[in-house]
Parts: structure tokens; sequence; C-alpha cells
């Protein structure tokens, strides 16, 4: 185990008059939830072993505004947006890696009308990235033959299109990638977008993370793979009220290779 | 007297095609009713989704099943319009069959169309079968019953009856070419009517020709009303399904509009040199109502979307909240937008072009907020619309209303957003604190 994270801030950065290559947007999630914390530090610990120059805003970050605007709040969603750019665009922000397809999503699709352009990558584009470049390397046969599914979330899938970059990631640890009856463009939601992280569902036969968990559980998998700290909540929440949690693990691909490496 | 037929077929063509084109003109006030959006970036990428999406079909397929069913109907619709073409040549002129001058071209065309009829009601009684028989769950939700319900079948009924005619026209002509009849020159090949002929076999050709005109007069007829029909049901979208597919939405769809009012606001009081306290300017326009809570506080693209609609339910039954037993349905959202709509329009209609008030809205009155809140902006409607319809964005709209206008967010969400006001994070949190993990082990 590496001791110490090594998670520079951007003030820091600018106090040596250096840049650094990419921004790493950690969200609210990733920094307050215990779960998504984890996710967190899994990404850091690859940056660091990869020798990414990146920063955080850390206590000048903010929420991005995507809850409130898909609560229906367009004006919170606008003063979170434009504190956020004010930020961004001082430190000169060019590219930005995010673990939060919401964070994601809102940044590269909403904040550019509002006077904020960045390119914007999800984590999981980003190491793909780092691997083809042979900046990491995923050898750890940790998960050799190990039945992973992979969980699409909503902003990163059908809302970007991006499908291919987690897949690459999961095929490249060796592991036998399952698919869900609904996957990729027809996916089914893990029940947390548009802001129903933050309220009770409303009422019906049952939740939406179970009838998700249900779809998982037939093919029979060793691990649930997300790419957002929400679908990783709901997941979580749907194997464990399955009783599956000791055979059946759900990891963020972050995660899984930071496992794999052994970090 | 000798022109009389021709003289009723021009009446009838005449009244049918105009009725139809003032009530395509209604279509097009309502639709306009709808905010004013301008759409015309990206012209290339637009005609290029019409022609794969609406023409191509290509989204139809993603269900294999109903979507080679839907493709022989559609084929056959499109293409036995040229037969439609000579019929009402005929009509006018008092002609008979006026292309067999084609030759072999003509048997061809004749034979392929007698093909596709038969493929047409084929396919009609297994869409008739799924829906009555094996009774497909997304035909089956509280918003199909009554009239949508009826309307689905009707449709297939018509098409069904406009086949059989198309069918009998040919067998008794057929059968008139053979017996050598005045009028009735050999033209065309008829690879499944003459399978029908043998019927009338015994039939004089007196009788035969009644049959023959019986049948060629109720064609046109029915076609006509067909035609018309389709403003009165769900059925437009044979026309609106172009229109659609060319306005719909080419940004990812995660991407939610920013409203333009809204980021004015922000920029003025995030301006430092702004007079907080200045009088507004005399030409200030009074500010929009946020979002929408009846259909003239929609966009005119959100009212075509209503109106080309034809209630399949593919979004429906891709929609989490409906898989899991909650109000919300997508394709009910289209629905009453486009019921209210239509009320609307003739609300107008019926006060010499001005809206009366009718004490009712889009809100509560057709879509509850139960219904809105239930939605979790996933996109799989907008994903599974064979032709670029967007439920989501009219969802999105209405909670803007309840939330902008009315401060009527369920008790959670308002937590959550004084918490993003105050701290910069849904959940209570302190933002001096967002760094914490890094240290912590």
């Amino acid at each position: 185990m590496i001791s110490e994270l090594k998670v520079p801030t951007m003030a820091e950065f600018f106090a040596t008059g250096t840049v650094p290559e990419v921004l790493f947007w950690v969200g609210c999630a990733g920094s307050f939830d215990d779960r998504a914390k984890k996710i967190t530090k899994a990404f850091v610990k690859i940056l660091n072993k990869a020798n990414v120059s990146f920063a955080v805003l850390g206590t000048e970050e903010s929420c991005t505004g995507d809850p409130a605007k898909r609560a229906g709040n367009e004006f919170l969603f606008q003063m979170q947006a434009v504190t956020n750019i004010e930020v961004l665009n001082a430190y000169e922000i060019k590219k930005i890696v995010t673990a939060c397809p919401h964070c994601f999503n809102t940044i590269k699709n909403e904040y550019p009308g509002l006077g904020g352009n960045y390119e914007v990558v999800h984590h999981t584009q980003f190491l793909k990235q780092l691997l083809t470049e042979g900046r990491i390397s995923m050898e750890g046969g940790t998960f050799k033959g190990k039945r992973i599914t992979f969980h699409d979330p909503c902003y990163l899938g059908r809302a970007n299109g991006v499908y291919e970059a987690p897949r690459d990631l999961i095929r490249k640890l060796d592991a036998e990638l399952v698919e869900m009856k609904s996957c990729k463009q027809r996916g089914l939601c893990c029940g947390a977008g548009g802001a129903q992280m933050f309220k009770e569902p409303e009422k019906g036969d049952k939740d939406v993370n179970i009838e998700r968990t249900e779809q998982a559980l037939e093919i029979k998998p060793d691990i649930i793979a997300a790419g957002c700290p929400f679908c990783n909540t709901m997941m979580t929440d749907g194997v464990k009220n399955k009783e599956k949690e000791d055979s059946i693990a759900v990891m963020d691909i972050a995660e899984l290779i930071a496992t794999a490496e052994d970090l | 007297m000798q022109y009389l037929p021709n003289i009723i077929f021009i009446l009838l063509l005449v009244v049918g095609v105009g009725f139809f084109v003032k009530n395509i003109s209604k279509l097009k006030r309502n639709i306009f009713l709808g905010k004013e959006v301008s759409i015309n970036d990206n012209k290339p990428q637009r005609w290029k989704n019409m022609a794969k999406i609406a023409l191509g079909q290509s989204k139809m397929v993603v269900r294999p099943i109903a979507g080679f069913l839907h493709i022989i109907v559609y084929v056959g619709f499109v293409i036995i319009n040229i037969e439609v073409f000579e019929i009402i040549l005929d009509g006018v002129f008092g002609t008979h069959r006026m292309f067999s001058v084609l030759g072999g071209l003509y048997d061809f065309l004749i034979a392929s169309f007698e093909v596709l009829a038969l493929l047409v009601i084929i396919a009609v009684v297994i869409f008739w079968i799924r829906r009555n028989i094996i009774r497909l769950k997304r035909f089956f939700k509280p918003e199909m019953v009554g009239w949508p319900k009826k309307d689905g079948n009707l449709i297939l009924y018509i098409e069904l009856v406009l086949m059989f005619l198309f069918l009998t026209m040919n067998a008794a002509d057929y059968q008139l070419q053979q017996m050598g009849a005045e009028h009735y020159a050999k033209a065309g090949s008829f690879p499944i009517s003459s399978f029908i002929a043998p019927l009338f076999e015994n039939l004089s050709i007196s009788t035969l020709i009644i049959v023959e005109r019986t049948a060629w007069w109720l064609h046109i007829a029915g076609i006509l009303f067909f035609l018309n029909y389709l403003y009165y049901s769900k059925h437009l979208h044979i026309l609106l399904a172009f229109p659609n597919t060319y306005y719909g939405k080419l940004t990812p769809k995660g991407q939610f509009k920013n409203l333009q009012s809204v980021t004015d606001e922000v920029r003025m009081m995030m301006d430092p040199d702004a007079d907080p306290y200045a009088e507004p300017a005399e030409d200030a326009e009074v500010p929009d109502k946020f979002g929408a809570s009846d259909v003239q506080d929609l966009s005119w693209v959100q009212l075509l979307n209503a109106y080309t609609c034809t209630e399949c339910g593919r979004c429906t039954s891709e929609c989490p909240a409906n898989l899991t037993g909650k109000k919300l349905s997508p394709r009910k959202i289209m629905m009453d937008t486009r019921d209210r709509l239509e009320e609307v329009g003739k609300n107008i209609d019926e006060n010499n072009g001005e809206f009366k008030d009718d004490g009712k809205q889009l809100l509560n009155d057709f879509i509850s907020p139960e219904e809105l809140w239930a939605c979790t902006s996933c996109n799989a409607c907008v994903e599974a619309c064979p032709i670029s319809i967007d439920p989501l964005s009219i969802i999105m709209d209405m909670r803007q209303y309840l939330v902008m206008e009315q401060s009527a967010a369920p008790t959670d969400l308002n937590n959550m957003m004084s918490n993003i006001e105050n701290n910069g994070a849904p959940w209570p949190f302190n933002q001096m604190d967002r760094l914490n993990w890094s240290k912590e082990s």
C-alpha cells in the first residue's frame, strides 16, 4: 500500500506559477459520501502511480448545480455554474477529469453556454487514455475469470454516448465482461438521476434500484462495476436488499484498477 | 351525362383534400401556439437524421418484430400510393388504368402492389393480434383505455379494408380482362388477386363491372376518409415523423437548455457595477414565466412532438419509473400535451380566434406533479422513441414551473437545494471540509 496520497490543489500550483495537466473535479459525492470517497482515493492512487500532474480545487470547488437544474431550479443551477466558471477560468483550466457522470455532463454540456469551455472527460475515458499511452499497466490477475457486468450510468451512456471506455478497461482486467439484458443505449437507470437521489421515490411497486439489481442478479456476476458514485450507492443498496453483499461486490472502475494494481 | 362520374370524382377529391388541408392549417396554427424557437443550425445533419430515422426507419428495428412488420406496412403504404395516383388520374379523366401504357413495367408495378397488399394484410393482422390477443403490456397502460385503444384498432381495420378493396378491385378487373369485356384491356399482372378471381367466375360481365366499380370507388373514398381521419387520431405520425425527426435534438441527450432570462438575471447579480436599486429600463420586457404550466409555455417543437406521437409506448415500456409501478408514463405526457393543445385550439375556434381562459391548464388538470417528480431524467424515453420525440424536455419544463413559479418542490428537494445554496453541496457538509477525504486513511 502506498501510504500518503498526493493531492495538490490548484492554489498550490498557482502559487508556484505552474499548471497541471488536468484538473480532477471531485464532486460532492466524491468529497463527502463515505462510499464515494473510496472511489476518489482509488482514482488518486492511480493518478499518483502514473505520475499524472493533476490538481483539485479543494475548498474552492462547489456543486456543479446538476441536481438543482434537474429539480427545476434553473436559478440556483446558474448561480452555481457561474461561480464555478469564474474559479475555473481564473485558473485558466483547459482539461477536467471527473469520476461523476453528472458533473461530467453538466460541465461538458451546460457550462459552455455560460462561458465555461473546457475539455471534459470521464475518469474511465481518462484511464483508458493512460492505458493506451502506456502510462498505466494492468497486468494483475486479481480479476482473471471473474464475471463483471457494467452498469451504464445514464449521464455517461445515453446522455453522452460513452459506452466503450469502461468496458475496454474491464476487458483489460482479464475479466469476463457480461451484459445485463438492458445495457448501453437501453441501459436501465439506477433510480438516482434527476435529483431522485435526494428525495423519497414516488409510490410504486418497487424501487428502481431493486429492478436494476434484479437484472444484474439474473446474469450472476461476481462484481457489478459502476462508473458513477450515485449508481454505486443505489446498486450497493440493491445488492444488500437482496442479501447478496457477501457474494457480489459493487465497485467503481477506478477501484477495480487500483485493486488489480494492488494500490 | 357522360361526364357525371368525372364530376362526382373531382367533387369527392376536392372535398376530401380540401377538408384535410383545412385541418392541417388548424394543426399548424395549434403547433405555433408554442413558443418561438429558431432552429436553423446544422441543416445537413438534420436532413440526414430525417432520411435515416423517418425515411429509413432506423430506430424502428431496435425491436425487430414490430420493426419488420412496421416496415412492411410503411413500404406498402408508400409504394401503393403510386397506384392511388393512377386511380386519381383515371377518376379525373375517365380513363381506365392509364399507366398501362408502361407495358411490362406496369405489370411489374401492379404485381408488386399486390404482393405488398398481401404482406400489409398479414402485418396488420399480426399487429391486431399483438394488441388484442397477445395483449402486449405497453398497449394496456392506464392511458390506453377508451379512445386511444379504439383508435389503434380502427386504424388497423381501415388499413385492412383498404387492402381488401384494392385486391377485390383487381380481381374483378382481372376476371373482366379474361372475359374480354369492353374497356378492360389486358393490363397488369395479378399474382394475388388472380386467386380471388375464381370467386367471380359465374358472374356476368355487367355484375362484375358493378363489383369492380364499387371496389374502385370505395377504395378511393376510403383513402380520402383515412386521410381525413389522421387529424382526429394518433396516426399523424405518417406525415409528422418527417418534420419531427428534422427538428429533433442534435445536442447530447444530457444537455438541457439554459434559460436565457435566468442567465441575464444572474449576470446582473454578479456584476459589481450593477446598481441593484436602478429603475428598470423603460423598454425592459416583462420577464417570461419560468417553465411551463400550459401548452402555450412549451416550444412549438414540443407541440409538434405531441402531434407526432403515435402512442406506440416504447418510451413508457423503457421508463424506469413506469417499470416500477410509478404513475409517470412518458407516452401519457405526450398524449396529455396533445389533448390539452386540441382543447386550447377548439377554445380559440369558438372564441373568434382569441383564447378565453377556461380555468384549466396542462399542469394538474392533465399532468400531475406526482408524475413529474417520478422522472429520473435518464433519457430512456428519448432514446426509445423511433421518431425523435422528447418527453423529458416537457417534464423538465414543468418541474421548472413548479419550483420557480410555485416553490412546490418536494420537501426533500427543498432541503437539497438550500444545502447547495448554503454549503455548495446537496448535503449539509461544510465547503471548507471538501478536501478532508485526502487526509483520511
